[in-house]
């Protein structure tokens, strides 16, 4: 366990098919970089031997839920964490089956990083087709393919070449901006923390450091100023009467103070007098801080609105392009009245359209359809009640999200990626 | 050129107050569950940071087991004052009283699940509509799976299959009557950050997580403070030792370590280097390996 301070944060995801080792990985990442606790590898090792195992199962480490570990499958979005002398790390542990691709999706929405693995007898699936696509569709910037499961292949390199070869010429047709490979063996430990000696022909890096390296400060929009005002702070006291400010993320850009700035929807403009956390003063303002900002006019904004710059303004519109995944068993229907969030502005939106669906496995356009059901991918158009303020998807991830609601059960049935 | 990213301990202060403020600006009557321990102290420090020069627009709530140590109480009393708030306290024992709770009895008695009474009594009577708490993903394996915004039924029930999912930053925090949430700011916080944290800003910390000399006695493995809760075995004996506490929970449940930290950078020595879990050290998790998740179902913190 590190106890730097200054480190920097990577957020992955795992995907695979069912048994391609996911989460045995996980429990390795974990096992070497010594993030496990004596306690926590005693109940796994007392767990692997009451199932007979003549090994000890890591991948009991991450398979929290009763359910889980009765199924031996994972069903949710777990959490882990560990951290090296360089790096921090939060993996997002999704399942892998297709009823689950909303899990994938949930995973995938905060991710920097993807991994990708893949079975060395089994090269590419159906699956592996789906969680590439969605790993495009969701912007992650980078995507590692881990080739796993090496040592039941002894450790060739011809099977290795192969699936890399396979997966480029499927991937060219994806908008995925940086893709490495690396052979593992998840189990024994090959080229996960330590390099594997069973591999000399492999020149690469190890999986560990990679993640430990991999350029992410330039993955975030420094040029696209955008304020989405969360509340306004008024003190109420004699100390601080006047005091109003806005309080928010940066979700794109650098503000400073003195920066003149436009506010959506009145329109009107101003200046930055302050930008500041707990009083303290922040000379440049970058996403993702939560800040206090104060404008040198006097003006009424509330939670929903966006501060912007002047010359460069999110589009602001009634009708948005979305990819949008249904996470919901009841089908959605063109007309259908939801409740949309995007940044912080909540407003009705009713569903105009359905264009398409995608085969995720195919990538195939299935159009002409009436409804789109629970793990569906699909591109809609929505009409909203107000104006939102945003930008595609693929040049901010934050201003270009959305969910959907169903306004009867509450429930968070979509999930948008304006086009 | 400058390198535009923050180091990670700021981004998860940046991630921590961004909740804390949709929690005040998605729902009517907030709290914060307050438990006098270092991840609700830190809770509260984030919460003062969110609204300055503006003090926290919610009350701080406290569930009394009547097992709390003597320096919780003190420590949680001088922090309300410090910070302006107001202070709603649920009691246990009350509970015991108004026969809503049956006390346990025997030597291994506690009474960390009647808390669970009287958190909903409380949150009921107060009408809560989202509780704010400490609790970590990284802390128990039914914990791991645990939403930032945690949907609760008018039972005060977690449905760990059935919950929402969560994407970007937009949490959905709408809900019918008479059903709540809980949030959980620091989700993505390990122990580790927490006191990296605590170092950073110079948070001020109850002395148990101190070294100091005290009376203990050893039970199943685990260093127990010697009080009036405690009902010794014939085998077991009273010894001065010197710990300290990596939680604060109940004293007859909570356990210390031999430790000489005396100081914040040797107590994160310390837990660099140490090789179990923080809840290693609660006897309320020893009851199974799925204590946590069970607990949390019914509505536990
Ligand atoms: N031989 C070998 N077996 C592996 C490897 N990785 C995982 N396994 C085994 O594959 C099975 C499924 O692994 P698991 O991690 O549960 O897969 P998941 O379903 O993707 O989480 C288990 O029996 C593992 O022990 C590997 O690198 N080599
Ligand atoms: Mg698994």
């Amino acid at each position: 366990m590190s106890i730097q301070e200054n480190n920097q944060l990577l957020r992955f995801t795992t995907a695979g098919s069912v048994d391609d080792g996911k989460s045995t990985l996980i429990g390795r990442l974990l096992y070497d970089s010594k993030s496990i606790f004596e306690d926590q590898i005693e109940q796994v090792k007392a767990s692997s031997e009451k199932k007979g195992f003549d090994y000890v199962d890591l991948s009991l480490l991450t398979d929290g839920l009763k359910s889980e570990r009765e199924q031996g499958i994972t069903i949710d979005v777990a959490y882990r964490y560990f951290a090296t002398p360089k790096r921090k790390f939060i993996i997002a542990d999704t399942p892998g089956h297709i009823q689950y691709t909303r899990n994938m999706v949930t995973g995938a929405s905060t991710a920097n990083l993807a991994i990708i693995l893949v079975d060395a007898r089994k090269g590419l699936l159906e699956q592996t087709y789906r969680h590439s696509f969605i790993a495009s569709l969701l912007k992650i910037p980078h995507v590692v393919v881990c080739v796993n499961k090496m040592d039941l292949v002894d450790y060739s390199e011809e099977v290795y070449n192969r699936i890399v070869q396979d997966y480029e010429g499927f991937s060219s047709k994806l908008d995925i901006k940086d893709v490495q490979f690396v052979p593992i063996s998840a189990l024994k430990g090959d080229n996960v923390v330590e390099r594997s000696k069973n591999m000399p022909w492999y020149e690469g890096s190890t999986l560990l450091y990679h993640l430990e390296h991999v350029h992410i400060a330039s993955d975030i929009n420094h040029i696209d100023c955008r304020f989405p005002v969360q509340m306004v702070i008024r003190p109420h006291t004699l100390e601080h009467q006047d005091f109003r400010g806005y309080a928010g993320r940066i979700e794109g850009g650098i503000f400073k103070p003195g920066d003149e700035v436009k506010v959506l929807p009145s329109g009107f403009s101003s200046r930055i007098k302050s930008i500041e956390l707990n009083g303290e003063p922040i000379a440049e303002a970058f996403s993702p801080m939560s800040v206090t900002m104060t404008l040198e006019d006097e003006i009424d904004i509330s939670r929903g609105d966006m501060i912007v710059r002047p010359n460069n303004q999110p589009e602001v519109t009634q009708d948005l392009e979305v990819m949008i995944c249904w996470m919901n068993q009841r089908s959605l229907q063109p007309r259908t009245k939801m409740i949309l969030k995007h940044t912080t502005k909540e407003c009705q939106a009713m569903v105009k359209e359905i264009q398409y669906k995608v085969d995720v496995n195919t990538l195939h356009r299935i159009e002409g359809i009436g409804e789109i059901g629970m793990n569906d991918i699909a591109r809609i158009s929505i009409r909203t009640a107000q104006p939102v303020f945003m930008d595609g998807y693929r040049r901010n991830r934050q201003t270009g999200s959305i969910i959907l609601i169903d306004p009867n059960t509450n429930e968070t049935v979509g999930a948008g990626m304006i086009i | 050129m400058r390198a535009y990213y923050l180091p990670h301990l700021k981004e998860l202060e940046a991630e921590a107050i961004f909740v804390i403020r949709e929690v005040v600006a998605q729902f009517e009557r907030p709290a914060l569950l307050f438990s006098g321990g270092k991840d609700s102290i830190v809770l509260s420090h984030l919460a003062k940071k969110a609204f300055y020069p503006a003090k926290i627009p919610f009350p701080l709530i406290h569930i009394d087991t009547g097992h709390n140590f003597p320096e919780t109480i003190a420590f949680r009393d001088a922090l309300v004052e410090k910070l302006g708030v107001q202070l709603i306290m649920g009691s246990v024992q009350e509970s015991i009283d108004k026969g809503r709770v049956r006390e346990e009895t025997g030597v291994n008695a506690s009474r960390n699940a009647l808390q669970t009474v009287t958190l909903l009594d409380t949150l009921e009577e107060y009408k809560i509509d989202a509780a704010m708490g400490g609790a970590r993903r990284d802390e128990e394996k039914a914990r791991a799976k645990e939403r930032f915004f945690s949907h609760r039924d008018e039972f005060g029930q977690w449905d760990p299959k059935n919950q929402r999912p969560e994407l970007w930053n937009l949490f959905n925090g709408r809900k019918h009557m008479g059903e709540h949430f809980r949030v959980f700011p620091i989700s993505n916080w390990t122990e580790m950050d927490v006191w990296q944290y605590i170092l950073k800003e110079q948070i001020e910390l109850p002395s148990l997580y101190f070294s100091h000399e005290r009376d203990c006695i050893v039970r199943d493995g685990v260093i127990l403070a010697h009080s009036e809760y405690i009902t010794l075995k014939p085998e077991e004996k009273v010894e001065r030792m010197v710990v300290r506490y990596r939680t604060c929970g109940d004293m007859p449940i909570t356990g210390a370590v031999l430790s000489e930290a005396n100081t914040l950078e040797m107590i994160i020595e310390e837990v660099a280097t140490t090789r179990t879990t923080e809840r290693g050290t609660r006897a309320d998790d020893k009851r199974g390996e799925t204590a946590m998740e069970d607990r949390k179902k019914q509505g536990y913190f």
